[in-house]
Parts: structure tokens; C-alpha cells; sequence
């Protein structure tokens, strides 16, 4: 769908909303005797958010590190159904490639504490971005007049779209690593927009933001989902977020899927509930989910 | 005032091909993290590989520059491929063993097929002079400066604003978030050996064309340490600057003093910025606690 003035649609995947785009099938990650998952299995549906939500230590991380390609689960696989513009269907088992495969695939991901490249500036780490839509090989790029040239100028375009659907304007030229934590957030989003992404992965988007940057944060999300139409799956600690904004919601706890539903479904689950009461931990996000869950339960 | 003109075109010649031997290996240490011993013999290879494209072989001059191109490719990739990608995530230390076996072998080789003596190449800059100021100096030197510093001006650019530049240097800040942009690290690994290589087969075959193709050659690749140490082991500026002071203080401590004294006075000043300034002049400070 395109909106506002945009030409470029940032939804790289063209499923028809509805059908299954990600599958974890079965899987199961270990860390020498750590069992970091165990045997997850969930679907994510082109066009939703999908939250993965859980204590602390649950596999959260683990489990978008091996879609991602990071990490290689022992058993079990991951599969990403893409459609050609003329509508044939490939699968591909992301389990079997290395990370650089898997963004090729479109599928573009943020990291919880902030993975930019901190000496180069916004610009650039946008048009990192544009890398696996550029074509022309080392011989053209030290030319730079011809194709190179012309390339960059074509994607250039479509990182002044992300950048004025972020408001990174101001930021431009700025180096990364001298931006404020709340923009840096907002660039390794645009960054992983500029992918077009299939399938966007969100590793704690609001994790250290005040109340303000995270309605800001939840608002550029909603953007991105229902006016570009892309896929996201989120994983976050705030509970009020996660029921506000999500469609669907996977809860780990101890490397096992306790839970997968719509918020309603999920909040409702003893299993749930349990999971977070029983947890006698003393981090304040969990404490927090705890006052959500009881309030609405 | 004509011996000092002297001096400054001799310092800035030798600096400019310093500049470009160091540059190939920041590229490597910058994009891989590998301090590479061996970028001296990448000179002396280079140099007689020229040698042989263009005297043995008898090919023209940008023949005989491409065949070196090509030859320099290869070795860049054969390297990386088959000697220092096994050596992924072990020990540095082994690392740094590894690319000083690699610097004997290269030289070795060299030794093997050329022998030791000198070998004797055409003039490939006009070896006339030019007056200049008053002074005399050798147009084949202010040759070397030009075509260094064209050299180096595109590979900054190349850095600075092409999509496989940023990519290196993306990949030299954070590997894991390279990957998630779809970037092979494996091929900008590739690609970083094979821009050393290359740009130390335009060092060597400057230097060839100046001294001599002989074994020294590599003697003079060894004064890109203190030419990175003081420019920083991760700046690319830095070793534009680092070079151009080494060759300068070099021609001055040789004309004006000692000739003795000047094959020393890197090394002094290697030692001296390690004391005063670790991370050299425009090395990134990175202060790690334990």
C-alpha cells in the first residue's frame, strides 16, 4: 500500500495479508548443556505484529537470532515463504544459511542494545541499508560515474523516504555514534526499513526510553506496519505496548512456548500468569507486567 | 636551499610510496583485525611480478601493469582464502605467526625463481631533470608523488563514497550488523586483501623503478610499522601523513646528517610515539577496562 507522497511501498514481500510467511517448526537451541530453546514452534501471518514476550532469560533474544541466522539451532527448522511479484511461491529454510543469505531474503532486524555502525553517518547507514538492492560489482563502484553512480542516486530516494517517515532529517550527516540513544533507536529502524524488508525483526525497540520516546517509538511501528503494510515481529518488555499494538503474541518462559495467541487469548492464560507471578525476580519490567496482567485480568 | 628542495622532493617521493604500502595494511587490519607482516614482501612480489610481465615476458608497459594488477588480485585472494581464513577466531598471536611464516615464504619464493642478485629493468619515468626553483631535482621522483598521490586520492574516495567502501568500513565497526545488511563479510575480507596486494604492487613497482628489483625491496616494506604506528593502525589519513613524515625525516637525517643515522630514525620515532601516543596521530582511542 502506498501512502502520503511516498513512491516506494517498504513492505518487500508480496503475500497476500493472511497467509503464513514464517514458520518455526520444532526448534531447539543449545548452548553446550544450556537448552536456550526448546522445541518452539509458531507461525508468523504476512501482515501482522507479532510480540514475543517473557521473562528475562527466556530465549526471546535466542529465538530472533536464529531466524536471523546468528545463531544455528541443533534441531528443528525455520522456513520464510516469499512470493515473486507474479505470485510464485518460494519456501526457503533459513536455518541452513549464514546471516548475509538471510538478509537477501529481506528479512531486516534491529538488535536490543543498538548494533549501528557508529563512525559512518545516518545517510551511510541507511544506504547499508540499499546494499543487497545494489547490483553493480567492485570494477563499477571505483569508477563511480556510470551505474554506480546511477544506482545510488535511484536508492537514494527511497532513504529520503524513510528518513522523512522517521524525521531523521536534522540528522542526516550527523555520525551515529554522537546521536542521542532515542534517534540511534530510530536510525537502526530505518536502517532495517531501508531493506525493504519481508519480514521485520524488533529486538526490544523501546528497551531504556522514557514514556514520551516510547508512544514515539509505538507510533513510527504502527507507521511502518499499517501504513507500509510490513510484517514485524517484536519482542518487548512493556506489557501495555505489546497488548496495544500486537496482533498475535508468543510467551517463552525456560526456553519453552507457554503461550501463542491474540493478547486477549494470551493475557486470559493460566499458564501466563503463572509464568509471570511465579517468578520471583526483582527486575521492574516484569513487576510492571505483573500490575498489566492483574489489572486486566 | 637546492640541497634542502632536494631533500623535499626525495622525503616526499619515498613518503608517498611509504603511504601507499602502509595504506594496503591498515585496509586489512581495519576491515580483518589481522596485522599483516607480510606487506613488505607484497612489494617485493609485486615489483617482480612487473619484472617478469614486463622484462621477461617483454609486454608493453600497460600490459605489463595489468598482468601485475591480475597476479596481485590472485595472491590477494589466495591468501586470504587458503592461509588466513582457517585462522578465524584464534589466537592473535598465531595470526601474527602466521603472516611472518607468510612474508618468509613469499620471499623465499622470490629468492627461488629470481635468485638474489639485482635484475635490471628499463626506465619506466624519464630519468631527466628539472629545474625547479633553482634547485635540480629528478623528474622521475616528482613523477612518483603525482602518481602516489592520484592513487591514493582515489582508493580515499573509493573509501569515503562507494557502496563496497562503506561496506569495508562497516564492516571493520561492527561484523554482526554487516551481516544483517546482507553484506558478506567473507567477501569484503576478500576484497581488503586484494586492495592491499594491489596497492602494494604500485608501491613496489615505483620503488623498483627509482632503486632497484632486487631483494631490498622488502627492507624498505618493513618501515610501514613505524609509518602505521605513527599514523594510527586504523586510519587511512593516517597514512598519508605517517608516511610523508617518515620518508621527509629520512631524506633530512641522511642529507643533513648521517645516512647511518637515517635507516635508525624511523624506528626512533616508532619507539617514541608508542611511549607519548599509543594509537598514533589519528588512530581511534579505544580504552578497554578490565
Amino acid at each position: 500500500m502506498l501512502t502520503r507522497a511516498y513512491q516506494h511501498s517498504l513492505n518487500g514481500s508480496h503475500l497476500p495479508d493472511g497467509e503464513p510467511l514464517l514458520e518455526v517448526d520444532h526448534v531447539s537451541l543449545r548452548f553446550g548443556g544450556v537448552k536456550a530453546l526448546t522445541d518452539i514452534s509458531f507461525t508468523v501471518t504476512q501482515g501482522h505484529v507479532h510480540a514475543i514476550i517473557g521473562p528475562n532469560g527466556a530465549g526471546k533474544s535466542s529465538m530472533l537470532n536464529c531466524i536471523s541466522g546468528i545463531y544455528h539451532p541443533q534441531e528443528g527448522s525455520i522456513r520464510l515463504q516469499t512470493a515473486a511479484a507474479d505470485g510464485t511461491r518460494t519456501v526457503s529454510t533459513l536455518t541452513k544459511l549464514p546471516p548475509h543469505r538471510i538478509a537477501r531474503l529481506r528479512v531486516a532486524r534491529s538488535f536490543q542494545n543498538i548494533e549501528l555502525f557508529s563512525h559512518l553517518t545516518v545517510l551511510e547507514n541507511l544506504m547499508l541499508g540499499r546494499h543487497i538492492h545494489m547490483k553493480h560489482n567492485v570494477a563499477a563502484s571505483m569508477l563511480w560515474f556510470g551505474p554506480a553512480r546511477r544506482q545510488e542516486i535511484a536508492h537514494r530516494h527511497l532513504v529520503e523516504e524513510v528518513i522523512d517517515l522517521l524525521q531523521l532529517q536534522a540528522f542526516r550527516n550527523k555520525p551515529v555514534g554522537s546521536l542521542a540513544y532515542g534517534i540511534q533507536k530510530r536510525v537502526e529502524l530505518g536502517r532495517a526499513l531501508c531493506i525493504q524488508p519481508a519480514l521485520l525483526l524488533l529486538d526490544e525497540p523501546m528497551a531504556g526510553m522514557n514514556a514520551e520516546e516510547k508512544e514515539d517509538m509505538a507510533r513510527y511501528i504502527l507507521d511502518v506496519h499499517e501504513l507500509a503494510g510490513v510484517t514485524v515481529v517484536l519482542i518487548e518488555h512493556d506489557m501495555n505496548v505489546v497488548m496495544d499494538i500486537s496482533d498475535r503474541v508468543s510467551v517463552l518462559d525456560f526456553g519453552r512456548l507457554i503461550a501463542d495467541g491474540t493478547p486477549d487469548e494470551v493475557k486470559a492464560d493460566p499458564a501466563v500468569v503463572e509464568a509471570y507471578l511465579g517468578s520471583d525476580t526483582e527486575d521492574a519490567a516484569v513487576k510492571e507486567a505483573l500490575a498489566t496482567l492483574q489489572e486486566d485480568a | 636551499m637546492s640541497t634542502f628542495l632536494n631533500l623535499l622532493v626525495y622525503g616526499l617521493a619515498d613518503g608517498a610510496i611509504l603511504a601507499l604500502a602502509a595504506l594496503g595494511f591498515v585496509l586489512i587490519y581495519k576491515a580483518t583485525s589481522v596485522i599483516n607482516f607480510a606487506q613488505g614482501e607484497f612489494l617485493l612480489v609485486g615489483a617482480y611480478m612487473f619484472y617478469t610481465a614486463f622484462v621477461v615476458l617483454g609486454l608493453p608497459l600497460v600490459a605489463a601493469v595489468l598482468v601485475g594488477v591480475v597476479v596481485a588480485t590472485l595472491i590477494g585472494v589466495l591468501v586470504e582464502r587458503f592461509i588466513l581464513r582457517p585462522m578465524i577466531g584464534e589466537d592473535p598471536i598465531s595470526i601474527i605467526m602466521v603472516t611472518i611464516g607468510l612474508s618468509m615464504l613469499l620471499k623465499a619464493l622470490v629468492q627461488m625463481f629470481y635468485g638474489t642478485s639485482p635484475k635490471s629493468q628499463p626506465a619506466i619515468l624519464p630519468r631527466s631533470s628539472v629545474e625547479f626553483l633553482g634547485a635540480t631535482v629528478p623528474l622521475n621522483r616528482l613523477l612518483v608523488i603525482l602518481i602516489a598521490a592520484v592513487v591514493l586520492t582515489a582508493f580515499t574516495i573509493f573509501f569515503r563514497r562507494s557502496r563496497h567502501g562503506i561496506a569495508m568500513r562497516a564492516v571493520a565497526d561492527d561484523q554482526q550488523a554487516a551481516m544483517t545488511m546482507g553484506i558478506s563479510v567473507r567477501r569484503i575480507f576478500a576484497l581488503a586483501w586484494v586492495l592491499a596486494a594491489v596497492s602494494a604492487l604500485i608501491a613496489g613497482v615505483l620503488l623498483a623503478d627509482i632503486s632497484a628489483v632486487d631483494q631490498n625491496l622488502a627492507g624498505f616494506g618493513l618501515m610501514v610499522f613505524p609509518v602505521v604506528i605513527l599514523g594510527g593502525l586504523d586510519s587511512v589519513p593516517g597514512t598519508i601523513v605517517g608516511g610523508l613524515i617518515i620518508g621527509l625525516l629520512t631524506q633530512f637525517v641522511s642529507g643533513y646528517q648521517d645516512p647511518g643515522l637515517a635507516t635508525v630514525v624511523p624506528y626512533v620515532v616508532l619507539v617514541l610515539i608508542l611511549l607519548v601516543r599509543p594509537y598514533g596521530l589519528f588512530g581511534e582511542t579505544r580504552i578497554e577496562r578490565v
